[in-house]
């Protein structure tokens, strides 16, 4: 049964298994014109069991669940790779508005013009900030636009007749995991290239690994260790010269926005991440939105819709002439991209230039005064993120990066994201992000380097961490040896 | 003139660059760039500049007054349909502990998100007759191209079927990520077409035209060739329809975005998946599990609490953080906030609700499609039991009908007349909802009878 107050187990009472049978939240009218007979029985169901509570119980319930979150809003949350910056609020205001809300997708076109005009708009800015001038926004989120990329490609290599021998793509092994899984869903089989010992790519193994039988490279910019790959004009010449097409995993514009253009690198095709970027809120897993932008070449095989605008100014749902075809039935996260372009209407160009320039210093700020407690293994300046080890704990004070997580929290801090990349033992990737102010970082590194000491003088402390959250370490083990993934009636 | 804006979401004064530039020992915030190739920094972008929020609140709302769909009276459906969302969905849905969160990977800290999955899974579970379910996927099409993909693992084989009439859309979806996975679609128009080359059929319980089918036949078919039957339902309806898993579905598909209070012109999108357990494993997405606490905590006189449950997102051995090239997907960002919606409306509609609305619907599209019927010229096509679409034929062409509608105010169905199916000819599909207000169907009889006054045809 659970307990009243903090240390509630409300976990163990579902919805299913509160309020009480005949319990309504909301009432719905009864049909009183005339009656059509139902479908015949055997396509009817008896009933379904769902929970019986009242409105009231129901507030509380979901309220009570939404206290056991932390979000961007209840205090730093420096979780690496996922830029997880304030949302502003205004942004939710505008997308509500049910002038956007209530638009059907399948209403003629003159009918939507305002939506059209704003998602036109949209595309127009991500071209000139990605330096690619074809953009289709339907793709869902970020992995999405990378299967409409590597879609895309396939495409181009078909109409030229490569295909059948392009069976590869390159990816290096500071990517994301989504790179080579989606490569994979697109049918190619994926060669790993290795990093060198700066964090850079491996040059020599990735123009041992080109070849005539490469569909593409893929490749995140920056990298996932937060480094600047170096090489990348001299890397994408080689791509190219292969016959070759190069992917940019653009999660990370947020570190170069306004500075630096992925197409003035030569990159053929490249996906952003809304939601990271341009600032829409992460909802505990989404919505986002994965737009790809490309060059003209690879112009007719966008993903559909796209939008276009006639000489008379009106907005038009199209389809690129060859086109991967649609990644979802309509048009796309709509509600997302409204947020993101009222994002970037409010900072403008040169708070966009603004937001990269202080995501690096603030980056670069944290790695300094992080820098004589931790390991780092690739001791270089770095971009928007930076990824400090565990190591020196593990073996000295036999404190995982694992408890450093949990540490953090008991010091007021979203943990950063810990095992990724995978190619660094005992990760911890950091993204301080450009809203955090300065003494946010300060106070965060403050934090790493009292569990560095703590990890010396009571690493049981850690060990035992946290203490101060809604509930203590959970048995993750025992939920993937026997799973329970559903709600059961009680025997 | 106004002077250039700051960005008001950077804390960090010119003071606190230059501190923490002094202590880094570099001379400006653009010297942080330097590794980048000097020839291609600080480009001309063409992007406007900064306004204040209160323009950009005035340029949006000047861009939505351009929208009429969503002000006027519409019969569109199609996949997108209007629901009757309590208040207390986007109330909660706006918490901004679920709003400002992302993926639960720290579970201490994300019980809020964790446990609400776990009541999306259950509540899915329980709709659609499932045994597992995964958070959600980006919609209803790219859902269904999962389970394709599914079905081709489970079964080794290397293509499907579509049994048609299927959502053009949702056939669409699965054409480009079957392209990708190098899978063969072949869209049938009889369940019998099935072969054991298929790795599935996949059907809808309310077909493209409105008709609701028996899944019985269609999974027992799929099963003589050993093939999985892949189900598409309309949640609403399931208040009504027999659950998937109770005709033999082996997964099952829908959309959920219509309930969540969250779409914008269709998106984002909530693509519910759920499978028979045996499929655990083979699943797309993220799962949470239920489990508790390794430790004991400890209250405020210093005694043990009794461990509490929790839940943790788990079986992530399938995903691509961890398993790369070789995940079941490469599905990360997902639709959490959508889910959460979804389970608000549904549970909030408890198992009478949900019953009640459904029966609301069906009674409320069956009286709209009998007064359209008994207007001399019109014609309501007879293809079995319908839910909440129907296929109209008017004495003018589709188009033509929604040329007389929209002068008159009205968004008129959609025109399905370009399709192969014998119902479907010269007709369009009428939506009519719980949520068709009463008065925009008198507004459709009205107008639609005076299509027979202007065009003079004669029944």
């Amino acid at each position: 049964m659970s307990v009243a107050g903090q240390n509630a187990d409300i976990g163990s009472t579902l919805a299913f298994d509160r309020g009480a049978p005949g319990r309504r939240a909301v009432a719905v009218p009864r049909w009183e014109g005339e009656t059509a007979a139902l479908p015949p029985a055997n396509l009817l169901r008896e009933g379904v069991r769902l929970p019986e509570m009242s409105q009231g119980e129901i507030v509380r319930y979901y309220t009570a669940l939404s206290t056991r979150n932390f979000g961007v809003d209840s205090g730093p949350y420096l979780l690496g790779s996922c830029t997880m910056k304030y949302n502003p609020k205004v942004d939710d205001l505008i997308a509500t508005m049910p002038s956007f809300a209530m638009a059907h997708p399948l209403a003629p076109d003159e009918e939507i013009q305002g939506t059209l005009g704003v998602l036109y708009d949209l595309q127009r800015c991500l071209a000139e900030i990605t330096g690619l001038p074809a953009v289709s926004l339907a793709p869902a989120a970020g992995a999405q636009g990378e299967l409409a990329g590597v879609l895309m490609i396939k495409k181009a290599l078909e109409a030229r007749g490569d295909l059948a021998q392009r069976r590869r793509i390159l990816v290096p092994d500071s990517a994301h995991g989504t790179n080579p899984a989606t490569a994979a869903m697109a049918g190619f089989e994926v060669t790993e290239i290795p990093s060198g010992p700066d964090g850079d790519v491996d040059f020599a193994a990735l123009e041992a690994a080109l070849g005539d039988d490469v569909a593409a490279f893929m490749i995140t910019l920056p990298n996932t260790l937060g480094l600047w790959e170096r090489d990348i004009e001299r890397i994408i010449e080689k791509v190219h010269a292969a016959g070759a097409l190069a992917y940019g995993d653009g999660a990370n514009l947020n570190a170069i926005v306004g500075r630096m253009r992925h197409g003035d690198l030569g990159f053929d095709v490249v996906h952003l991440n809304l939601h990271k970027t341009f600032s829409t809120p992460h909802g505990g897993g989404g919505p986002g939105a994965g737009p790809v932008c490309a060059t003209p070449a690879l112009a007719p095989y966008l993903p559909a819709p796209i939008v276009t605008r006639d000489e008379d100014g009106t907005y038009a749902f199209a389809r690129a002439e060859d086109s991967v075809g649609r990644l979802q039935q309509f048009a796309g996260s709509v509600g997302v991209l409204l947020r993101a372009y009222a994002y970037i209407r409010t900072v403008g160009i040169d708070g966009l230039v603004q937001t990269s320039g202080n995501a690096v210093l603030n980056a670069n700020y944290l790695r300094n005064l992080m820098h004589d407690y931790y390991d780092l293994p690739y001791d270089r300046p770095v971009m928007h993120e930076v990824v400090f080890a565990g190591t020196r704990q593990k073996r000295e004070d036999n404190v995982r990066t694992y408890d450093i997580a949990k540490g953090l929290i008991d010091r007021g801090f979203h943990p950063p994201t810990v095992y990724f990349p995978l190619i660094v033992e005992e990760a911890l990737m950091i993204e301080p992000t450009e809203t955090e102010s300065r003494e946010a970082v300060e106070a965060f590194a403050a934090a790493m380097i009292d569990i560095a000491q703590t990890a010396k003088s009571d690493p049981d402390s850690l060990h035992n961490a946290p203490r101060t959250s809604p509930i203590g370490r959970l048995d993750e083990t025992a939920a993937a040896r026997r799973p329970v993934l559903r709600w059961q009636p009680k025997a | 003139m106004t002077s250039p804006l700051t960005n008001p979401y950077i804390p960090n004064t010119d003071a606190d660059r230059a501190a923490i530039l002094e202590r880094l020992g570099i001379a400006s915030v653009d010297a942080l760039f330097d590794e980048l190739p000097a020839r291609w920094r600080n480009p001309q972008i063409d992007v406007p500049e900064a306004m204040a929020e209160a323009d950009v609140v005035r340029l949006f709302t000047a861009r939505g007054a351009e929208n009429i769909s969503g002000s006027r009276p519409s019969f569109l459906g199609a996949g997108v349909y209007r629901r009757a969302i309590p208040a207390i969905v986007s109330h909660l849905v706006s918490r901004s502990e679920f709003v400002t969160s992302y993926t639960p990977y720290q579970p201490e800290i994300s019980q809020g998100t964790l446990q609400a999955a776990f009541e999306y899974q259950s509540t899915v579970c329980e709709l659609t007759g499932m045994d597992v379910s995964n958070t959600g996927m980006y919609d209803v099409a790219s859902a269904a191209a999962e389970a394709c993909l599914l079905a081709g693992r489970a079964t080794g084989r290397r293509a499907i079927a579509l049994l048609e009439p299927i959502h053009p859309g949702t056939a669409e979806v699965v054409r480009a990520y079957a392209y990708g996975a190098n899978i063969r679609v072949d869209a049938i128009a009889d369940v019998s077409e099935v072969t054991a080359e298929h790795a599935c059929v996949v059907a809808q319980q309310i077909d493209f035209l409105g008709a609701i089918r028996d899944l019985e036949p269609i999974a027992a078919a799929a099963h003589a060739v050993e093939a999985l039957c892949v189900a598409i339902a309309d949640p609403i309806a399931l208040g009504l329809l027999r659950a998937p898993g109770d005709a033999g579905a082996d997964v099952v598909v829908g959309e959920g975005r219509d309930l969540s209070g969250l779409g914008a012109l269709g998106g984002p999108s909530l693509g519910l998946f759920a499978a028979r357990e045996q499929f655990t494993r083979q699943m797309p997405g993220r799962i949470v599990g239920r489990t508790i606490e390794l430790h004991p905590a400890h209250d405020l006189d210093g005694d043990e609490i009794p461990l509490r449950t929790g839940y943790v997102l788990t079986l992530q051995a399938r995903e691509q953080f961890i398993r790369r090239e070789r995940a079941t997907s490469n599905f990360s960002t997902g639709q959490a906030l959508l889910a959460l919606g979804f389970t608000i409306t549904i549970q909030a509609l408890g198992p009478h609700g949900l019953r009640e609305t459904a029966e609301l619907c069906y009674q409320r599209a069956h009286d709209a499609a009998r007064r359209i019927a008994a207007l001399p010229g019109f014609e309501v096509v007879e293809h079995g039991p319908w839910f909440q679409e129907f296929l109209v034929r008017a004495p003018i062409s589709p188009p033509d009908l929604a040329r007389h509608l929209s002068a008159h105010g009205i968004t008129s169905g959609f025109d399905v007349s370009a399709r192969t199916e014998a119902a479907a000819q010269n007709a369009t599909l009428f939506c009519v909802t719980e949520a068709t207000p009463a008065a925009d169907v008198d507004a459709l009889v009205e107008a639609l009878a005076a299509v027979r006054a202007t065009t003079g045809v004669r029944a």
